[in-house]
């Protein structure tokens, strides 16, 4: 497609912009590396065609500054923007800045990042595309009367929220209909005098929850989806290991949940990589949307590995106009991927942030594994950004062998210089059963 | 009258107040006490207090708020008296 792109600018840094870097490659397209002042010697800087500095290290000054981002296309020409995860990726009034300076945004339309960015707006899209969403009230709920009905439809136990609330701020939990009597007069006096705004709802609460999420690509008219990641394994709501497929979905509950994605996809005329998370009940077998992010994601390399689609030339090629290529019936699922994130920070003082200079480095190699990062020997990690390091993958033909292939993976990693969380996934890999068994509160409690 | 330098074990960015929008921890002038937070150290997106270490007066901060820090560089001076 002649509309294509023609020159990329990369408005990211780390591990993902070597990776965009790759795909532009692989696809003939000439990469600008924009990056700040402390990135200039960074792994991206060096692959990367030209490099334009956008401003000091501090991310509102260079990776989140959109001027400055908007100056680099005019300056070096390019006519596209991958903005990675994290920083803009998901700020739909950037991506309408690159659209009015008359340049392609790889990702969904500003309309559609700005409406799955809302959780409200996200939550009724998805209940109109037929997604389950946790059961809650439908509105909001002033006298005990009424939050005993509603209660009878969203089923016990459930937390009880504060309308105008936010970051966990204001949830009480009751779990049968005495303790919902009690709390709910508590919650309305705790949101009126936190919030100023005594209105609560209720909303199911899922105490043996599994956080599966599935990937999907689409070209604003069709979608497909690659099959699902399961990412339980959390600290501080930031995955550690991810994998795919989920190792405890039947093939029935893994059709039902992937063709919901694509409904929902496709009802937004989505265009590019996205992925829906979901929460799954262990106790019930439900799964329940939670909400979309409309980027490619860190664990992006998982579903890779068990369909042989390369993602971000995906990405590249939607963007550029063509259309997907192939249908859902094309995409098999094969085997199993785990993904290990390595991160500097030190499992010994409870994950401190531990920057720090590169000075042994070995990867892994062998049948099945990728290592996918921005280290090199000698280089600096500054200590300004996110502590991602690299992750290790891995692919087996079925779960076991991408285990013990990972703990190959593991043991063959040499990085001093700095602490990192290699020592921790060792750990974890040796609790395979636990592994398997864990849900969303099984890392906090191992740590412990 | 001696002059103690206040030191950051940590890289990172240096901050004199907890929010873009909030008064600075501490002014030049300001008596402060040894766990007196004169401000935060942004390492990898986790904030670490830096605190004064020592009695005294708060004489001069060598770094503004926003600034780059490396570890062992002083960010602050104290005035014991």
């Amino acid at each position: 497609m002649t509309q294509g792109i023609r020159k990329l600018l990369i408005a990211n840094r780390g591990e993902i912009a070597v990776r965009i870097i790759h795909a532009a490659k692989a696809l003939g397209i000439p990469t600008v590396a924009a990056c700040s002042e402390a990135d200039v010697d960074s792994q991206a800087a060096r692959m990367a065609d030209e490099v334009h500095i956008l401003g000091p290290a501090r991310a509102d000054k260079s990776y989140l500054n959109v001027e400055a981002l908007l100056g680099a296309l005019k300056t070096t020409g390019a006519n596209a923007v991958h903005p990675g995860y994290g920083f803009l990726s998901e700020n739909a009034d950037f991506a309408e800045a690159v659209l009015a300076a008359g340049a392609i945004f790889v990702g969904p339309s500003p309309d559609t990042i700005r409406r799955m960015g809302d959780k409200a707006e996200a939550r009724r899209t998805a209940q109109a595309a037929g997604v389950p969403v946790v059961p809650g009230s439908p509105g909001e709920l002033f006298d005990v009367e009424s939050a005993l009905e509603a209660a009878e439809a969203v089923g016990f136990p459930l937390l009880i929220k504060a309308s105008a609330g936010g970051g966990g701020r204001g949830i009480r939990l009751a779990e049968n209909a005495q303790q919902l009597t009690e709390e709910f007069p508590r919650s309305q006096r705790e949101a009126q005098a936190a919030f100023g705004n005594g209105a609560v709802y209720l909303e199911r609460f899922i105490s043996k929850a599994r956080h599966i999420e599935v990937q999907v690509l689409g070209d604003g008219q069709h979608a497909v989806h690659l099959f699902e990641r399961e990412c339980s394994l959390q600290r501080r709501r930031q995955k550690i290991f991810e994998e795919a497929p989920s190792p405890v979905l039947s093939q029935q509950q893994r059709e039902t949940l992937c063709a919901s994605a694509v409904r929902l996809t496709e009802s937004l005329g989505y265009k590019g990589a996205g992925t829906l998370e979901y929460l799954y009940d262990d106790a019930t077998g439900e799964f329940f949307f939670i909400e979309m992010n409309t980027r490619i994601q860190v664990e992006h390399p998982v579903s890779e590995l068990i369909t042989g689609i390369d993602l971000v030339q995906a990405m590249l090629r939607i963007a550029g106009g063509e259309p997907l290529g192939f249908k859902q019936s094309d995409i098999q699922l094969n085997g199993a991927a785990l993904q290990m994130r390595l991160n500097a920070e030190d499992p010994a003082r409870d994950f401190f942030p531990s920057p720090g200079l590169v000075e042994e480095l070995i990867w892994p190699q062998g049948e099945g594994i990728r290592v996918d990062t921005h280290l090199y020997q000698g280089y600096r990690v500054p200590p300004y950004y996110d502590s991602l390091l690299a992750k290790l993958i891995v692919h087996g033909a079925d779960r076991a062998e991408a285990l013990a292939r990972a703990r190959v993976a593991v043991r063959r990693t040499t990085l001093t210089g700095m602490a990192s969380t290699l020592s921790l996934h060792g750990v974890l890999l040796e609790q395979n059963a636990s592994i398997r068994r864990s849900n969303l509160y099984f890392l906090p409690a191992f740590l412990q | 009258m001696a002059e103690h330098p206040v030191i950051t074990p940590l890289p990172g960015t240096f901050y004199r107040k907890a929010t873009p929008e909030s008064a600075n921890f501490v002014e030049v002038g300001a008596q402060v006490s040894a766990d007196t937070v004169i401000g935060l150290i942004e390492v990898m997106k986790q904030f670490s207090e830096l605190t004064a270490g020592k009695a005294g007066r708060l004489s001069a901060f060598l770094v503004e708020d926003g600034d780059p820090v490396e570890p062992g560089q002083v960010v602050a001076t104290l005035d014991d008296e």
